[in-house]
């Protein structure tokens, strides 16, 4: 079955090696693996544009599977994560300022500090679960971000950090151009850590807790134990979502990590598919591409009469807000699994096109 | 210690507070019924006080008929609002139904600040004095005005749940869906009502504080605040929303008295209800009035 196609074209596998890999075929792993060089001739073939629209989506989509892991994977539900994520930023600039250790390692290190923060807010999750634990991490949310506003020595208050260029081997990452490839290393590395994951007996018991966490517990899996897991790697991977971010913009200021944050990045699971890794991707590029989309499209639509009008050019901000909350709205009453579904489907289509039965 | 601050404080605690008691009253109101969180509870409060203005201001009409063309209005949108998003949404696992009221919440938010602008807007006056003198202490009109209505509103719900077809078939739906339905109950009647009560009554309480700090997205505030005042008390009793929401209201201003003696914090009233939450989830997740769920296998 190892031979040169895109699907084995049934069920061979006869070990739970087999049924474990992360690429069915050596095909796919092989496209998989060209697709990331492709990636990586992206600063050389588009402009400046698309290549901030990737570091973009790639810190984005770390956080984002941080939180997929912890919602979908494991079931908790939290509504704090863009606190996490700013705490991640905050993290990195004080330790590189503080310390004088270098950007690359003090990016790990604020993972592994927000990790410890998400613990002791995870920790009301060890007895609550559902819409309490929901609500519970819209509290951690509010502290946080007061936080953040108060602690002046970690965050420098109101004036914001300011964090350090990323400094690899004496060489200065200070333009778009090479950062993207400090991105595109720290993609790849956290998506293949959240793959196999998932590869895992911890990923499994995840997996378990969310489809019944009582048949889990009989099962002789420690709840406790594994729910505030998963809620130490979901602001593990926010806080090196975060790192990126702050380590990019050059400055942290406490505005930015928002409630609204928060939703947008459960929308990106949302509409990517809870439980899936590849999907958290796609909804990541979604929510990224989304408001560029709604603003090319109002100017695009500007040659009218009443697209060029004030009240829809002052308004572009909120029509992006409401472009969010819609397709939120949108995915979950018609495509509630999100758009890894729909690549599954349009993969079956093709694969038994035209004799679908 | 200023004892006169302290004790205009607290009685603006009690005031505020039984408005939380009101809102946290519809949001219990839609979780029993409905099973459903809504997280765009305060959203229906700013819908309500921005509709309720455009029919005074631009409209040109009398209160008490802008008035009631709002309620009528928010009716129809509870309903339409339940029939159109949330139906396709029962039976669905809860984050779905918890995301759908976010994304709810978003998209009102931003489209009232579209259609109405960010800034704040005030009401045109309504009483002729705008303060009065209750035993040594000056209380605005307004405020009076909107402890009253919250007492009456919530003699309503009373009197609604106890003695009326509808509310006793609202407590039957959300005792057991099946059993109220097959007594001949109609289920998707029963839901679709409460939502538009609660959106209904969220805009009197919506008026009601628009009235007092002016129309703007702040209103929506409203919403979150619910949330520390419902756990505290329960999440599915409406008798501990309200006590819930006067000690959240207390609390608020107590904790102003001290960060504003003492402390020196800032904004520690706006964010002590959510370390209280955070308390009260960790020692009593089902509040004071709420049954504690208990499952089988």
């Amino acid at each position: 079955m190892a031979g040169f196609s895109i699907r084995p074209c049934g069920d061979f596998r006869t070990t739970y090696r087999q049924d474990t890999r992360i690429f069915d075929t050596t095909y796919v792993r092989n496209a998989a693996i060209l697709g990331i060089f492709a990636v990586a001739m992206i600063p050389f073939v588009l402009d400046g544009y698309y290549v901030n629209l990737f570091i973009q989506i790639s810190y984005f989509a770390i956080a984002a599977l941080g939180l997929n892991i912890l919602v979908g994977f494991t079931g908790q539900i939290s509504l704090g994560h863009a606190a996490f994520f700013g705490f991640g930023a905050f993290a990195s600039a004080w330790i590189n300022n503080t310390t004088g250790i270098p950007v690359l390692l003090s990016i790990p290190l604020a993972g592994l500090m927000t990790a410890a923060v998400g613990l002791l807010f995870g920790l009301p999750a060890a007895r609550i679960k559902g819409l309490y634990l929901a609500i519970a991490t819209l509290a951690a949310q509010f502290i946080l971000e007061d936080f953040f506003a108060r602690a002046e020595w970690f965050t420098g208050g109101s004036y914001g950090a300011a964090a350090n260029p990323i400094n690899v081997f004496g060489f200065e990452v200070y333009d778009d151009f090479s950062f993207f490839y400090v991105c595109l290393f720290f993609l790849v590395v956290m998506y293949l850590l959240g793959t196999n994951l998932m590869r895992t007996r911890d990923g499994r018991a995840f997996v378990a807790v969310r489809d019944h966490y009582l048949s889990a517990e009989i099962m002789g899996i420690n709840l406790t134990k594994y729910r505030l897991m998963s809620f130490a790697i979901s602001s593990f991977y926010a806080g090196i979502g975060g790192a990126i971010y702050g380590h990019y913009l050059g400055f942290v200021s406490a505005e930015g990590f928002t409630i609204l944050l928060s939703i947008q990045f459960l929308g990106m699971i949302i509409i990517g598919g809870l439980g899936s890794v590849k999907g958290t991707l796609m909804g990541t590029v979604f929510m990224v591409l989304l408001p560029e989309v709604m603003e090319s499209g109002v100017s695009a639509l500007s040659v009218f009469e009443w697209a060029s009008s004030t009240a829809v050019t002052d308004g572009l901000a909120y029509i992006k807000e409401m472009a969010i909350g819609l397709a939120i709205i949108l995915f979950l009453i018609f495509e509630p699994d999100g758009l890894a579904h729909r690549w599954q489907q349009i993969r079956a289509y093709w694969k038994l096109y035209p004799f679908s039965y | 210690m200023n004892f006169e601050l302290l004790f205009q404080l607290l009685l603006n605690g009690l005031i505020v507070g039984t408005l939380y008691g009101v809102v946290a009253m519809c949001f219990v109101l839609i979780y029993k019924s409905t099973q459903i969180v809504n997280f765009a509870q305060g959203e229906f409060l700013l819908i309500g006080a921005w509709v309720c203005y455009a029919f005074l201001v631009e409209m040109h009409m009398p209160f008490w008929m802008g008035f009631l063309f709002t309620l009528i209005f928010m009716m129809v949108f509870g309903i339409v609002l339940q029939m159109v998003v949330l139906r396709p949404m029962i039976g669905e696992p809860i984050i779905s139904v918890i995301m759908v009221t976010i994304g709810l919440s978003i998209f009102f938010q931003a489209a009232t600040k579209w259609i109405f602008g960010a800034t704040t807007a005030t009401y045109p006056q309504v009483f002729e004095t705008r303060s009065v003198n209750l035993l040594g202490m000056q209380i605005e009109t307004a405020y009076i005005m909107s402890f009253v209505i919250s007492l009456f509103i919530m003699a309503g719900f009373y009197w609604f749940f106890k003695y009326s077809k509808l509310g006793l078939a609202m407590r039957a739906t959300a005792f057991d869906q099946q059993v109220a339905q097959s007594l001949g109950i109609s289920v998707k009647t029963v839901f679709a009502m409460s939502w538009a009560i609660s959106a209904l009554v969220s805009a009197i309480a919506g008026i009601v504080i628009g009235m007092v700090n002016g129309v703007s997205s702040a209103l929506s505030v409203i919403g979150i605040k619910v949330f520390p005042a419902v756990i505290l008390g329960g999440l599915d009793s409406i008798v501990g929303a309200i006590v819930g929401g006067v000690i959240i209201g207390m609390l608020e201003n107590t904790a102003e008295f001290v960060d504003g003696q003492y402390l020196h914090w800032g904004n520690l009233f706006s964010i002590a209800p959510f370390y209280v939450l955070i308390i009260i989830l960790c020692i009593k997740p089902y509040g004071l009035f709420g049954t504690k769920d208990i499952e089988r296998i």
